[in-house]
């Protein structure tokens, strides 16, 4: 049982990092002088898009929370608003963190908020997929032996990975190399996208590593 | 009770000792580093004379007219003006130009005289050697040498010049050299002047007084022929530069005068004389100079005579010489002897005369010879006494000079024995004079280029003895105990070695008769003090490992709780390892002002992240809970994030008040820097004028207010008066000045004197109320109110009745006479009469507000130091460090035990003081100082150095100067803040149980409870924040070691080596300061108390 949750979780990320990588080049064909820096702005969107789509994908087929309510449809509809209500929020709450972290203030809005939306993508959007929209459950995600199962322990190493990434983005922005990626915020969403592959490869490693280790409370 | 005073007495000492010996270690560091870092040239003594045997071959000998020396001399008389900071783009004259700056175009005579005489006048390109400060400038031109980087810091006491130089030789061959203008050449030319008319320099808010003075002068001194050599050094134009910069009308106003004088002094000229126009550096577009920027270095030279001088006619493009070349040809011009160490070239186009080409190209290459044979003798004289200029160099130097020297003879015996034909002869003559240049260059750049002159072993020494300071403030931070054998071992016994080790080498000296190096026998006995406490603290290791107890949490537990412990080191150290490793790259250096704030929300940011990470927000789940699989938060949390939230406000707003850095083009400086008097507009002014006081006037009220709450406010001690009527005084004081000053120079007419006194009055009014201030604090710290509504000293509620015989009773008699209230007058007489007991009003929180009143009173003379509107960024950094507080009360409850500040702490109290260096509108360059802040309070020059140094050095290291007096804070804070978060449950002893009501409301008289722990306390918090500073200090000091031959060596890591090394001796002062202040409360209280019992 075990073993094969861990073979979904392997599969299901590495699908997530083929995606970036795809949403890297596939573009390129179909849109005229596309490249992850040139056109960064659309990149980003393309790249926020491919891995919420897939996240919702994977999230709707594995189904790992195994949510046993009964949920009507209603229920339904109004847990997809909170959802999206609770992602816009994360992306300016985000914004603003950047902002207050030393980002411009006026200058470059929309490459800001983009990056807000990559981040929020790569951390929130995965929390929403697998714990809902649910503040206590986050809580309780994010604190030591607060994971419940193998996708929430790699819900924890993506999610501080790619803010780690990010946040190690920022270092190479004051050297004088005068490289193209070191404007503002190529390095940074180029942190968090390695960040967030990072996280995705280590997670299986390290859960199957530490399998003796892991042992996760039942609800 | 005497026992319990001596005890605490005994205490106080040994901290303040200690940590003063760990700084003086440090400070021994930092001179031994410095002196083999920043290193002055050699200076030579020798000096030329006519009677050298450098002279040129005997058949062009016999020509030379008398008063000649080396080569004839064409012209008898010179004029030099020195334009302070002529820029080359204020010389140049474009009259296609429709519509000038208020700096171009403003010179026309020198246009004028190029265009029409072009064989008599031309102009140069000036080009500067860095440093750009106006005494090294002086220096290069009148040696022809490079003054290197230590020399800046000596620039407002400039001593006389000691080696040969071009006045010296002037003086020696008997000319009479006048002078009139900047006083900076009295003090570098004592005595050599025939006539004199000095003004004072200093004040560069002046622009007027120098140039009146030299105007009034001029002319009669031209007119009346009692000279030889005329220099006259303006400074209007670069106090312009300071005060506007150059694109402001007062500039126009200030280069049309000096038009004006040169068109009639070229009237007033004769036809044997010289008119040398120069600029001794350029400006900024800030009017700064100081560095090597381009614009810095690109001054203006004009040369004019009524005799033709030039060959032909001027270039395109006019000529860039440095700068050092005047010095030679004006020697040579002059008929006298270069100067000894000069390493300039000579212009060569001033010596072709009328001769044709051939005779040109002769006298060219005789001027030649005589400079390159100088070069070649002060460059053998130079490496005999110094080997900094590389062997093989100076071999090829040699060579070069010695087979053009041979072809020089060959030429002239062939010239003599006429057998070449012109043509020939042109173009040998030419190759010769290519190769004398080459030679010339080549000296020059060697020179140039190892002028920056190490001594790797001091530099090795300094750098170990900071790293092994650093080593011992870690450990003795880990096994600081209060008990005597730790002084007697790890301060007496280090400070006997380090005496034993400075007699030992003082004795060495007397035997072998050497000359006594201060600085090395203070570093020896620094090394020799330190490896007797590593001795001593090795030989108690093995005796402290079997102590079980209150060991350090690294010495004891098993491997894992090490581990943890190291792990929870981590995080902190990870920051304070990043900020250390940005030292070594000088874009970071350049960015450190962005730099800093991020690490610091890092840090912050992180330390929450690990407490919600560690599950220390949440409130233990009960079982309710765990049911559900919540884990619902303590209150707290939002409290924290709110602070931290507020921090990280704080920290992206104080980004507005930043400097530039000329690395950094697209950068424009924060518009708060400048003064309101810059503002055109008045409705702006009188609106930040007003938002400004406000600001004070809210800062008084919150520092009131504080007091007020903790009830340090109601007695009737000076100390409070002064807080209640002294600070709004202040405050009244400085706003009147800041009224005085920012109004418009000449809108007040009539008012002008008035206004000139009130400038001086108001300044002096806040110094003299802020040390009375400070005196009252120093002479009675204590802001207590006490209520004795005892009828007897027998009467105390007090199980021990009579006299306390030991320690034990009487420490169970501090809790009772001790009451905080806080409740209205009414209630608390009401409360009083019911029990008789002495009611003591802001006892708890004594030690805090005294040093909140002395971090106010600092504020404001620091603010008073800065321009009006930079007391914004004041404001938060009073907010920043107070949230920094507030934040690290509530964790410090839940991380560590009391008595005990955390390293997340200091290193973050440690950031925010850097990152408010920057955000006071300071960069660690030299023009970035705020050089105004000397002239507060004072009007013309100053009569010593020591108050301006003072002045100015407060204003750049304000903030290093607030944070470090308020470091005590830290450990402070939480006793003071416990009355809010009392439910923490504290064991208590059986005996107490009765007065545990009272003891909720402990504050801060815990710590007066335990004075061992106390002070171990306070010893261990200076020596975190001495480790982190030291820190920051290696990193720097490594990475100037190590990149010196870098690039950016005297532009980024040098300036910023010195501003950091003077920031730690400032900061390591004030925390020395601050815990004294602490110490001193603690005395007064300790006298309060036993007053109290004797009642």
């Amino acid at each position: 049982m075990r073993e094969a949750e861990i073979r979904r979780l392997l599969a299901a990320n590495l699908l997530c990092a083929v995606s970036i990588i795809l949403a890297a080049l596939v573009p390129a064909f179909f849109l005229d002088g596309f490249s992850v820096l040139g056109t960064h702005l659309t990149w980003l969107c393309v790249c926020s898009v491919c891995v919420a789509t897939l996240n919702i994908i994977l999230h709707l087929v594995l189904k790992p929370s195994q949510s046993p309510k009964r949920s009507s449809f209603a229920h339904k509809i109004s847990r997809f608003l909170k959802c999206c209500i609770y992602f816009f929020m994360s992306c300016i709450l985000f914004h603003a963190i950047i902002v207050l972290y030393g980002a411009p203030l006026i200058e470059s809005v929309t490459e800001t908020f983009l990056f807000a939306v990559l981040l929020s993508t790569f951390t929130t959007l995965q929390c929403l997929c697998l714990l809902g929209p649910n503040v206590q459950a986050w809580i309780r995600v994010f604190s030591k032996n607060g994971a419940m199962s193998i996708w929430e322990s790699s819900l924890q190493i993506t999610t501080v990975c790619s803010i780690l990434g990010a946040w190690f983005g920022a270092f190479p922005i004051p050297l004088d190399w005068d490289r193209p990626w070191q404007v503002w915020p190529i390095s940074c969403s180029l942190g968090a996208t390695f960040g967030y592959m990072a996280g995705l490869i280590i997670a299986p490693l390290w859960i199957h590593w530490n399998r003796k280790q892991l042992t996760y409370k039942s609800r | 009770m005497s026992l319990r005073v001596l005890l605490s007495r005994m205490q106080r000492w040994p901290v303040v000792l200690f940590l003063a010996w760990v700084c003086l270690l440090f400070f021994a560091g930092i001179g031994l580093f410095m002196s083999g870092f920043l290193l002055t040239r050699i200076e030579l003594a020798s000096s030329s004379s006519c009677s050298d045997p450098l002279v040129p071959p005997p058949w062009e000998r016999q020509s030379l007219p008398p008063g000649s020396c080396w080569a004839p001399q064409r012209f008898s008389k010179a004029v030099l003006i020195i334009i302070d900071a002529l820029h080359f783009e204020f010389a140049r004259f474009d009259p296609a130009k429709v519509s000038p700056l208020p700096y171009e175009n403003k010179l026309g005579v020198l246009y004028q005289l190029a265009t029409s005489q072009p064989r008599h006048a031309r102009l140069y390109r000036f080009r500067a050697d860095p440093p750009t400060a106006t005494m090294q400038r002086i220096k290069g031109l009148t040696t022809g040498s490079l003054p290197t980087f230590i020399d800046v810091g000596s620039n407002f006491a400039s001593y006389a010049i000691q080696e040969d130089n071009l006045l010296a030789q002037l003086v020696q061959n008997g000319r009479r050299v006048v002078f009139m203008g900047d006083d900076t050449w009295e003090g570098l030319f004592p005595k050599k002047f025939f006539r004199s008319y000095f003004f004072p320099s200093f004040n560069v808010k002046d622009l007027h007084t120098v140039d009146d003075g030299i105007l009034q002068h001029l002319y009669p001194t031209v007119d009346s022929g009692e000279w030889d050599v005329l220099i006259a050094h303006f400074l209007g134009v670069d106090h312009c530069g300071h005060k506007h910069g150059p694109d402001h009308p007062e500039m126009a106003k200030k280069l049309t005068q000096m038009n004006e004088m040169l068109r009639s002094l070229v009237d007033h000229l004769g036809n044997d004389t010289l008119l040398l126009v120069a600029g001794d550096h350029g400006m900024t577009e800030t009017g700064d100079h100081g560095g090597d920027s381009e614009k810095e270095v690109n001054a203006a030279l004009f040369v004019y005579s009524r005799t033709p001088l030039f060959g032909s006619g001027p270039p395109e493009e006019p000529e860039t010489i440095p700068q050092v070349n005047l010095v030679p040809t004006v020697a040579l011009l002059l008929g006298v002897p270069i100067p000894y160490s000069n390493i300039g070239e000579v212009m060569a186009e001033l010596f072709s005369g009328d001769g044709d080409t051939v005779s040109a190209a002769l006298q060219q290459l005789s001027v030649y010879h005589i400079n390159a044979k100088q070069v070649d003798r002060f460059l053998q004289s130079y490496s005999l006494v110094a080997q900094d200029l590389p062997a093989e160099q100076l071999q090829h130097l040699q060579e070069l000079f010695s087979s053009a020297v041979e072809e020089h003879t060959q030429l002239l015996a062939q010239v003599q024995g006429t057998m070449l034909v012109p043509p020939e002869l042109e173009s040998r003559l030419g190759g010769l004079i290519g190769r004398f240049q080459r030679y010339l260059r080549e000296a020059r750049a060697v020179c140039t280029q190892s002028w920056a002159r190490f001594h790797p072993l001091r530099m090795v020494g300094g750098c170990i003895l900071i790293a092994s300071s650093c080593l011992l403030c870690y450990m003795a931070s880990e096994l600081a105990a209060s008990s005597h054998s730790f002084y007697r071992s790890c301060l007496l016994y280090p400070l006997l070695w380090g005496l034993v080790g400075a007699a030992l080498l003082g004795l060495a000296h007397v035997f072998t008769q050497e000359g006594l190096d201060l600085l090395l026998v203070s570093s020896w006995a620094a090394a020799a003090s330190q490896l007797g406490f590593f001795w001593h603290w090795w030989g108690q290791h093995p005796k402290r490992t079997r102590l079980a107890g209150s060991q350090p949490p690294l010495a004891s537990g098993g491997p894992r709780q090490r581990l943890r412990a190291w792990l929870g080191l981590a995080f902190p150290m990870g920051i304070l390892f990043f900020r250390c490793g940005a030292m070594f790259s000088d874009s970071f250096v350049v960015a450190e002002a962005r730099v800093t704030p991020f690490l610091l929300a890092s840090l912050v940011m992180l330390l929450v992240g690990k407490l919600h990470w560690d599950g220390r927000l949440t409130v233990p789940e009960g079982p309710k809970q765990q049911l559900l699989g919540f884990s619902s938060y303590r209150r707290e949390i939002w409290y924290l994030l709110c602070l931290v939230a507020m921090l990280l406000v704080c920290v992206r707003l104080s980004s507005f008040f930043h400097q530039c850095r000329e690395e950094i083009p697209q950068c424009r400086p924060s518009v708060f820097l400048s003064p309101l008097a810059s503002l055109r507009s008045t409705r702006a002014k009188n609106l930040f004028y007003l938002l400004c006081v406000a600001l004070l006037a809210g800062l008084v009220y919150a520092v009131q207010s504080w007091l007020r709450h903790y009830g340090n406010l109601n007695s009737s001690d000076p100390l409070v008066l002064f807080v209640r009527w002294g600070f709004p005084l202040v405050v009244l004081c400085i706003a009147c000045y800041w009224a005085v000053a920012s109004s418009a120079d000449d809108s007040l007419g009539k008012l002008q004197e008035l206004v000139q006194v009130a400038v001086i009055v108001f300044p002096w009014a806040v110094y003299g109320l802020a040390s009375v201030g400070l005196l009252l604090l120093l002479c009675n710290p204590m802001t207590v109110f006490a209520k004795d509504t005892r009828e007897s000293a027998g009467s105390i509620v007090t199980p021990y009745l009579g006299v306390p015989s030991s320690e034990v009773d009487f420490l169970h008699v501090i809790p009772q006479i001790y009451k905080r209230m806080q409740e209205s007058q009414k209630n608390r007489l009401e409360r009083g009469s019911c029990r008789a007991t002495v009611a003591a009003y802001g006892l708890g929180s004594v030690y805090s507000a005294a040093l909140v009143i002395a971090l106010t009173l600092l504020g404001f003379l620091l603010m008073l130091l800065h321009s009006e509107r930079l007391s914004f960024a004041f404001l938060l950094l009073f907010m920043e460090a107070f949230v920094l507080l507030h934040i690290h009360t509530p964790v410090a409850g839940l991380l560590m035990p009391p008595f005990s500040v955390p390293w997340y702490a200091v290193i973050s109290w440690i950031l925010a003081a850097s990152q408010f260096f920057y955000s006071t509108g300071h960069q660690p360059i030299f023009p970035a100082i705020h050089w105004n802040a000397a002239f507060v309070g004072f009007h013309l020059d100053h009569s010593t150095n020591f108050l301006p140094a003072v002045l100015v050095g407060a204003n750049t290291f304000a903030s290093h100067i607030l944070f470090a007096v308020g470091c005590p804070l830290l450990l402070l804070w939480p006793f003071v803040c416990e009355m809010s978060s009392s439910q923490k449950k504290k064991p208590k002893k059986e005996s107490r149980e009765e007065l545990q009501e009272v003891e909720e409301h402990m504050m801060e008289m815990r710590l007066r409870e335990s004075p061992e722990k106390f002070s171990t306390a306070l010893l261990r918090l200076g020596l975190k924040y001495l480790f982190v500073l030291g820190a920051q200090l290696l990193a720097c000091v490594c990475a100037a070691m190590i990149l010196r031959r870098h690039l950016m060596v005297w532009k980024v890591f040098a300036p910023k080596f010195l501003f950091e090394s003077l920031g730690f001796v400032v900061s390591s002062i004030c925390l020395l300061l601050g815990i004294s202040l602490v110490m001193r409360v603690d005395c007064a209280v300790s006298t309060w108390f036993s007053q109290l019992r004797l009642r």
